[in-house]
């Protein structure tokens, strides 16, 4: 049953053929055999997944299911759940357990999906690796000597390896859509403000957007009609009705534009990704697309917008992290700078310090014109390029990731270069657009990804261009060896 | 740009984090590396671009003022590394 969809699943649990318990049972099996290789979950939560899904069951056996009662998944590690350890992949949050649960969390529990455990990830999201993870970094099911991309790494590889039929991440610069890339899966990054960020640890508050990571685009239709929408507790919530993503699927893609930005096919893309989104390219002008060149000229500006934006967000956001109502503290303070400090100096790892330390410079007296208001001004022209694009097109299309998934250890050495991974990607979240990643192919045997950025609020047509493309292929029903 | 020691123990006390001195060598090359990363933004013409500060311009939403949450002190304070008598602890201040 692990090789099924979660669609698959969802038909199976409503016509009986299926309890949510068996489901469950073998999914934890599946994680206890395989996860010592993988180290993609942080905690494991055997007892309360087998309560959650006789819970199901009742609920299924008394017609009080909904589409998603009695399905499994797994959160990634960075949203809040009630009574369950709740680590963001830090020191610094080791010891904490959540007195509640993140408006995505109690959407899922309320709908009766069953949570297996909380996924690995780099620390407090900073990462393209999972390599900053306190908890140790994950394999790739692909190949254990590979990263599976970051920071939703222990995401990726679980749904991957298939011990769990999808799993949720969240996305401030390309953290679910490089992960699903790298292992050969579908993962959406929903316009900002379109799921609620509650309860979710806050990385770079106007960047962060959760997401799914699962087979198909058809599975995360059916997750994200049931994670998006108004939350009032949630300041930057758009009130906004949610379509009904499913229904939409088979839209018909005649005439659909697709921009192709020349400056995606840079010297920095292996030739091969770049081959693997023409011939995809092929597939969608035989459903009917028609494919026009464009330009993003400031393209360029994004990755370095980025690493100034997001750092200061960041510096802002983690100073809540002082020792003194969760969290990490040192021992024996002398007085309260000490507390600070050095709490702070032993519960985060030096990628995130780096992004404290980077966010703090462009933020200080002196710097702040030249580095942080100079970005929110690059950040515009980076977000008018895409407006003006989607004057003309429907949808962009390009590659990911430039390569497919690096080895363990090779970037950690140069931050630049491991930011680098995600040059497709930043972009998108700085204009606040949606974006879909899918499986296209395979380069040296790794899986590569197709990115597909959306329109404002248009996750419809993401999700129906998608699903019609994994209708004409198979690489999404690829399964890595050894976890068949 | 090259961050003097100096310079990273600075922002270092500025962002609250106690680095050993075995590492500032290696924050100072990380972070110049980075600086000079971002410096490329120098080369676009901002001249009458407006700032971006968030990507939907969005006004900030406010609620009605009234009291929507209940006291959970002991719950929260669960987490807490030390407490007494519902405080939080932290050593002296004032002497």
């Amino acid at each position: 049953m692990h090789t099924k969809t979660l669609t698959e699943l969802a038909r199976d649990l409503k016509a009986r053929k299926l309890s949510s318990e068996e489901l469950t049972r073998s999914y934890l099996t599946r994680i206890e055999r395989f996860n010592p290789q993988l180290n993609a979950f942080i905690t494991v939560l055997q007892e309360e997944a087998l309560a959650a899904a006789r819970a199901a069951d009742a609920r299924i056996k008394c017609a009080d299911a909904n589409a998603l009662t009695g399905l499994p998944l797994a959160h990634k590690d960075i949203f809040c759940t009630a009574g369950v350890k709740t680590s963001c992949g830090s020191k610094m949050l080791d010891n904490f357990v959540s007195p509640y649960d993140a408006t995505v969390v109690e959407r899922f529990r309320q709908a009766g999906m069953v949570l297996l455990g909380k996924t690995n990830m780099d620390e407090f999201a900073m990462g393209s690796s999972n390599e900053t993870s306190f908890y140790g970094p994950v394999k790739n099911p692909w190949d254990p000597t590979r990263v599976p991309g970051g920071s939703s790494g222990g995401s990726a590889a679980a749904v991957a390896a298939r011990l769990a039929p999808a799993a949720t991440g969240t996305d401030t610069g390309g953290s679910i859509r490089q992960p699903a890339a790298l292992t050969g899966l579908t993962g959406i990054k929903p316009t900002y403000g379109r799921v609620s960020r509650y309860g979710m640890i806050a990385f770079a508050s106007s960047l962060d957007q959760a997401g799914v990571i699962t087979y198909t685009a058809e599975d995360a239709a059916l997750l994200l009609g049931a994670m998006a929408g108004f939350d009032p507790r949630d300041s930057t919530s758009v009130d906004r009705p949610v379509p009904d993503y499913t229904a939409e699927l088979e839209r018909p893609l005649k005439g659909l534009r697709i921009g192709l930005p020349k400056e995606f096919f840079d010297p920095g893309l292996d030739g091969r990704v770049g081959a693997a989104v023409h011939a995809a390219l092929t597939i969608y002008k035989k459903l009917g697309a028609e494919v026009r060149d464009i330009s993003l000229p400031n393209f360029w500006l994004s990755v370095p917008t980025y690493y100034v934006v997001a750092p200061a967000e960041c510096s802002s956001n983690l100073s809540r992290f002082d020792g003194v109502r969760f969290g990490h503290r040192c021992e024996s303070p002398v007085d309260l700078l000490d507390l600070y400090t050095r709490s702070r100096g032993e519960g985060f790892g030096a990628e995130v310090k780096r992004r404290i330390m980077t966010g703090t410079y462009v933020l200080s007296a002196g710097y702040y014109d030249a580095y942080y208001l100079k970005a929110q001004k690059t950040r515009t022209l980076i977000r008018q390029d895409f407006i003006t694009a989607f004057e003309n097109v429907d949808v962009i299309m390009g590659p990911s990731t430039p390569t497919p998934a690096f080895g363990l250890g090779e970037k950690t050495g140069d931050p630049i270069t491991m930011y680098l991974n995600d040059i497709y990607a930043n972009g998108v979240n700085l204009a606040g657009l949606p974006g879909i990643s899918i499986p296209m192919g395979f380069v040296d045997k790794l899986p590569v990804g197709l990115q597909i950025i959306g329109n404002y609020f248009d996750e419809t047509r993401l999700l129906s261009a998608a699903h019609q493309y994994q209708r004409e292929t198979d690489w999404h029903r690829q399964i890595p060896r050894g976890f068949e | 740009m090259s961050l003097t020691p100096d310079e990273v123990r600075s922002i270092a006390r500025l962002a609250r984090l106690a680095i050993s001195d075995r590492d500032i060598p290696r924050y100072a090359d990380n972070l110049s590396r980075i600086l000079d990363f971002v410096a490329q933004l120098d080369k676009a013409d901002t001249t009458s671009v407006a700032p971006m500060a968030h990507p939907l311009d969005m006004s900030q939403r406010l609620r009605e003022d009234a009291v929507t949450e209940s006291n959970q002190r002991e719950l929260f304070q669960k987490n807490a590394p030390q407490v007494e008598a519902g405080l939080y602890l932290v050593p002296k201040v004032i002497e």
